[in-house]
């Protein structure tokens, strides 16, 4: 039977962070944390995989306890097990660092619950942005690693390959690698179901396994949290707006409006600059 | 991301890295074509390596990709790299972050350049792993601090684009970073300029490489907003799918496309290859149109640097007023099929005084006869 690991981030909704407009800082207060959607399209395709194909899920995460509430939420669709990697020392990773930490928690969950055959990452994080810890986690563990996966075509247990494409800025890649293999999801990977009522039950008393740095005994302190961390944010700032003197129109009609605009933007240097008064045809 | 705050850039509490010199960029491309975002950052990277008194160096890779090594050169690098090989015609992780890993052992860059592409993220993120170092991802704002610290000061909208953060790389070289694409400014190439084409050899045969790319399905659609010359961008107050079509066809009067603001494309009322800042992309038209937009910054960051704004909105409040060179406040329904009537009309205009004096020419030529 497969055995698909699944890397769930919980993270503050960056999309209802707000900057304060006297202090320029943000207000994080009040922003509600929620599993990275990326990686729950990861979670989907792997519950779509273990009802075609057979599969035990393993979902891990690493973060602060609260995080808990990310992995009942995976157990409530579906998930097999979900493993909480907690600690102080973690605090602060960069993705370097946090692909270390992951690396050695799929190691040992595939010495704990059987080998892995997939690992599932969101395709990047919303609070992080990088897109940076699944080729980390793929590098560390030696896996294939295919990125921006927007379908997966096909999966062939018997020969351990699997298919899939990948959605580039100038189209689609079809690409079929051999198993172990790490993908990163993309939204359009599939949609997410709802979790079934058995799953809600199952996640109401679910307690995650939770793994410390203790229980990795070949963990190397200078490669985790801050310090294991090569990248240090030195500022942040609110970005300047560029203001500009508006010029605004307004005419006696809709029609006396429109024309007024095409009128100024004629005058500019728009025109010339995009050879409109050389133009033969349109 | 780790956060620590305002730490000033002292050389004293660094390492040696004498040994490291140079600004690398490693060049996309696809069939033999090199990305745009690969010749802008040549154009960054040139900036960035005479401040720092290095050279420039390009890394090439793929099949029948000599001539891109000479286009480097004539983008601005001083020394390129490159590895020829069929096994490196399409991209894959594995063959090509081998090439670069063993190349920059060798060349030991202080800086390290991809494009914020698929390609490039997936390439950066397996070498920055490998060696390992920092990696900076998504940068729209590069520069360095001159001797003795020579850091690269990488810049990244954080928080959904609210803010920009800087990011540094102290303890670890080369010091990585993936850059947006439009963001930069590609030097006019100077087919003249010298430089050294080096070759590298390739470092994995095909029977060790289990990825086999199956077929590539070029974009049916050539929809490309980072490069469009004129777009007009349409956000929530249009309140649905609909609208757009009255902005399209402004588009096409003006030979521009369609952008727009997050909120309208995770309403599901466009794709999102349409979308303008917050992780969409950085755009810098001739011309901008900002309709029922409200201007929130996530989204003014992706467009700022446009020539010329033209807000439209309801709300004479709404903050994108304060970006946009010209503003109308009214009712975008009416209003944009009159510019788009308006703008045909002077079009044409343009066209018909082309022919009256393309005949008065021949007329006035004929009439020497």
């Amino acid at each position: 039977m497969l055995h698909i690991v699944v890397c769930v981030k919980q993270v503050p909704d960056s999309r209802e962070i707000r900057i304060d407009p006297k202090t320029n800082t943000l207000i994080r207060q009040g922003v509600p944390a929620i599993a990275n959607f990326y990686d729950m399209h990861g979670l989907e395709e792997a519950l779509r995989i273990k009802e075609q194909h057979g599969a035990r899920v393993t979902v891990v995460c690493m973060g602060p306890p609260p995080a808990e509430k990310s992995l009942k939420q995976c157990i409530s669709l579906g998930a097999d097990e979900a493993v909480l990697v907690t600690d102080r020392g973690f605090a602060g990773a960069d993705t370097l660092a946090t692909s270390y930490v992951l690396g050695l928690t799929i190691a040992k969950v595939g010495e704990t619950f059987g080998p892995v055959d997939i690992v599932f990452c969101g395709k990047q994080t919303l609070d992080g942005d990088t897109g940076q810890v699944g080729p980390g986690i793929a590098c560390r563990l030696d896996l294939e690693q295919l990125t921006y996966v927007h379908k997966v075509e096909e999966i062939d247990v018997e020969h351990r390959r699997i298919t899939v494409q990948r959605l580039l800025e100038d189209g689609v890649e079809v690409v079929q690698t051999s198993m172990p293999v790490l993908i990163t999801a993309l939204k359009e990977l599939n949609k997410v179901r709802r979790a079934p009522l058995p799953g809600m039950l199952r996640a109401a008393t679910y307690k995650p396994v939770i793994w410390t740095t203790a229980d990795f005994p070949g963990l190397e302190r200078a490669k985790i949290g801050l310090k294991g961390s090569p990248t240090i944010v030195a500022k942040t700032w609110v970005p300047e707006q560029k203001q500009v003197s508006t010029e605004m129109i307004e005419a006696q009609t809709t029609t006396g409006t429109a024309t007024a605009l095409v009128e100024k933007l004629w005058q500019t240097e728009l025109p010339s600059r995009l050879g409109w008064l050389a133009e033969e045809e349109v | 991301m780790a956060e620590e705050k305002a730490k000033q850039t002292q050389a004293s509490d660094m390492p040696d890295w004498s040994a490291y010199r140079g600004v690398m960029i490693v060049v996309e491309q696809r069939a033999g074509v090199a990305k745009n975002v690969s010749w802008q950052l040549l154009g960054e990277g040139r900036k960035l390596a005479d401040k720092l008194e290095t050279d420039l160096i390009a890394m090439v890779l793929g099949q029948d990709i000599y001539h891109l090594a000479e286009e480097a050169i004539a983008f601005g690098a001083d020394r390129v790299y490159y590895c020829d090989a069929p096994e490196l015609r399409d991209y894959r992780t594995r063959p090509y972050s081998r090439v670069c890993l063993q190349t920059i052992e060798e060349v030991k860059p202080e800086i390290v350049l991809f494009g914020a592409t698929a390609t490039g993220r997936d390439l950066a993120g397996a070498i920055a792993t490998h060696l390992p170092t920092g990696l900076t991802a998504d940068c729209t704002i590069l520069d360095v601090e001159p001797d003795p610290s020579r850091l690269l000061l990488a810049s990244r909208p954080a928080f959904s684009e609210k803010m920009l953060a800087t990011i540094l790389c102290k303890q670890y070289r080369p010091q990585m970073a993936t850059a947006r694409s439009g963001v930069f400014e590609a030097r006019v190439p100077d087919p003249q300029r010298q430089g050294k084409i080096i070759a590298v050899p390739s470092q994995m045969a095909e029977d060790e490489i289990a990825a086999q790319v199956l077929r590539f399905i070029e974009a049916t659609e050539t929809f490309n907003l980072e490069e469009a010359e004129i777009i007009v961008a349409g956000g929530r107050g249009l309140g649905g799918p609909e609208p757009f079509k009255l902005l399209q066809e402004l588009a096409d009067a003006l030979g521009g496309v369609v952008g727009a603001s997050r909120a309208a494309v995770d309403a599901g009322w466009i794709g999102h290859e349409h979308q303008v800042g917050q992780t969409g992309c950085t755009v810098r038209p001739k011309l901008y149109f900002a309709v029922g937009i409200s201007g929130a910054v996530q989204h003014t960051v992706g467009m700022q640097s446009s020539d010329l704004i033209v807000a439209i909105n309801r709300d004479a409040n709404a903050p994108i007023f304060k970006f946009a060179n010209y503003g109308i406040v009214g009712d975008l329904f009416q209003i944009i099929p009159a510019i788009t009537d308006s703008v045909r009309q002077k079009r044409a205009a343009v066209r018909l005084g082309q022919q009256e004096t393309a005949q008065e020419t021949a007329a006035t030529v004929e009439g020497r006869n």
